[in-house]
């Protein structure tokens, strides 16, 4: 069973979290073209190496985070806050 | 040579020395008309039908590993076209009634097996979404029949149909001709019948970037063996779309996720349908060699790790056998994952990429083996004829821009 560290209650199981997907996606203007749109709310970079990410400890204390994990190996590499920047060196789609 | 009970017989007169490998394994050519990335179902079954139904031989697929061996060597085995949507229920039929004749034109035995599909009711709610189901299917054509509770207990008695059942069942419907077929042999059966018509099949061969014209427009592809031309190439790799894309420039609206399965050891014959209860959250369905296959919900994070979580599996086991209590003292003999390719309506996308001359076959999700001979047919002819055949036009990339989605959320079943 893979583990998270929730900031706030520390290392649960996962069956604790919801996975809120893709994280640090700049939602466009409201008047922004149906391609735009359509890029914001479907498309996806869906990494095959380091993913950020954000999840809920839903069964827990209910906060958001983002983490950074590798979708490979699955391991965690860094968990920040929602409203933090990636650690550096932390990008999308590095394998 | 034409597989017989004949050829069987004379085989084990020669003590089985007369068996020839049942496709080439050549050396990749410098150019091809089409190249299609991805050796298993929907691919081999592209190349197929590209020499059969358009006369375009000068043709290799390209797999990294070996045939067969990503999705369509680690799901359920089941088909089915019980689908609400008219687009929906189109394709998925299409690609049903092409697998009932297609152990006889492939020559080679799918084990197709219409042994028949049965969907649990656990509340009154369910009972009322079942009947739409099944309405709809009706006004597509498609049969289906709804069942009571008392002939739900007839078709599958290994049911816990007792009054302390943690959950009753209320009732149900049944598409009759969806079944199962051997998935491994979908892979080699289309293989097969694809060499013999002359395409290239070349294994362990993985592509590592696209060679492009300066108008952008794709012109072969590297690999692991070499550079290889094509005029057209396609892609058909399931949870490794994004990849191929990325690769390729562009992107998708697919996110990968692992969808795990399991078999239980054998046992004697004591289910001949196969089983689904969304309520609880798993589908079980017996093999030929007596395991229960059993499957259920996605690991809901993205993945490309190919094995799946323990939460996920103790739930499907703990849904398993509050419908089936009596498998409790069944041992799991193996346990495995796929990558699928998720997309927001559980829709495909069969066509042109952003790229020209590159086209694209996914977005099955977790329904990707019941469609083959479809995905492989439609895919053949945008390949072939640079258009979209009919039946392909609602389940372009387009929709994601239009909003014109295809919301199969229920009908693929209990994983999304």
């Amino acid at each position: 069973m893979m583990q998270l560290r929730c900031p706030c209650c520390g290392p649960r199981d996962e069956s604790e979290f919801v996975c809120g997907g893709t994280t640090h996606v700049p939602r466009p203007d409201l008047n922004s073209s149906d391609v735009s749109w359509g890029e914001y709310l479907f498309f996806r970079d869906n990494p095959k190496g380091v993913h950020l990410e954000r999840w809920r400890h839903t069964y827990g204390c209910g906060s958001w985070f983002n983490i950074a994990r590798h979708t490979v190996t699955h391991e965690v590499l860094a968990v920040y806050g929602m409203s933090e920047p990636p650690p550096a060196q932390m990008l999308n789609g590095v394998p | 040579m034409r597989y017989s009970a004949l050829a069987l017989l004379r085989g084990a007169l020669a003590a089985h020395r007369n068996w020839t490998p049942a496709w080439r394994s050549p050396e990749p050519r410098a150019a091809y008309d089409i190249v299609i990335v991805g050796g298993g179902g929907h691919g081999l079954a592209a190349a197929y039908y590209l020499a059969r139904n358009h006369g375009i031989r000068n043709v290799a697929v390209l797999e990294r590993g070996w045939l067969g061996g990503g999705n369509t060597g680690r799901n359920t085995t089941v088909v089915r076209s019980n689908y609400l949507y008219p687009e929906s229920a189109r394709l998925y039929d299409f690609a049903l009634k092409l697998y009932e004749g297609l152990s006889r034109e492939l020559n080679f035995n799918l084990m197709l097996s219409q042994r028949g599909h049965v969907m649990l009711a656990h509340s009154r709610h369910d009972l009322e979404s079942l009947a739409r189901w099944a309405n709809a299917m009706h006004m597509h054509g498609i049969e289906a029949e709804l069942l009571t509770r008392a002939q739900v207990g007839e078709l599958v008695p290994a049911l816990d149909l007792s009054p302390q059942a943690r959950y009753p069942v209320l009732g149900g419907f049944m598409q009759r001709r969806a079944g199962t077929a051997r998935h491994d042999a979908v892979a080699w059966g289309y293989a097969r019948a694809a060499d013999a018509l002359g395409v290239d099949i070349i294994q362990n061969c993985e592509v590592t970037g696209f060679v492009k014209a300066a108008n952008g427009a794709v012109l072969g592809i590297d690999t692991s063996r070499g550079r290889i031309h094509a005029t057209r190439v396609g892609i058909a790799v399931a949870g490794h779309s994004s990849v191929l894309a990325r690769l390729a420039g562009f992107r998708l609206p697919v996110t990968s996720y692992a969808l795990q399965a399991m078999v239980t050891e054998p046992l004697k014959p004591r289910l001949d349908k196969v089983v689904i209860s969304p309520g609880t959250g798993a589908y079980v369905s017996q093999s030929d060699k007596g395991e229960m296959v059993i499957g259920g919900s996605l690991d809901l994070f993205p993945s490309y790790a190919q094995r799946g979580s323990f939460a996920v599996l103790q739930s499907v086991v703990a849904a398993t056998l509050a419908i089936f209590p009596s498998f409790s003292r069944l041992r799991l003999m193996r346990h495995w994952a796929g990558i699928v390719d998720v997309v927001h309506d559980s829709s495909p996308i069969i066509g042109p990429t952003p790229v020209p001359e590159l086209y694209i076959n996914c977005g099955w999700g977790t329904g990707g083996f019941k469609a083959i001979p479809a995905g492989g047919w439609l895919l053949a002819h945008v390949l072939a004829t640079g258009r979209n055949h009919e039946l392909a036009e609602p389940f372009q990339l387009e929709r994601f821009t239009t909003g014109r989605l295809i919301d199969e959320a229920a009908a693929s079943g209990i994983a999304h």
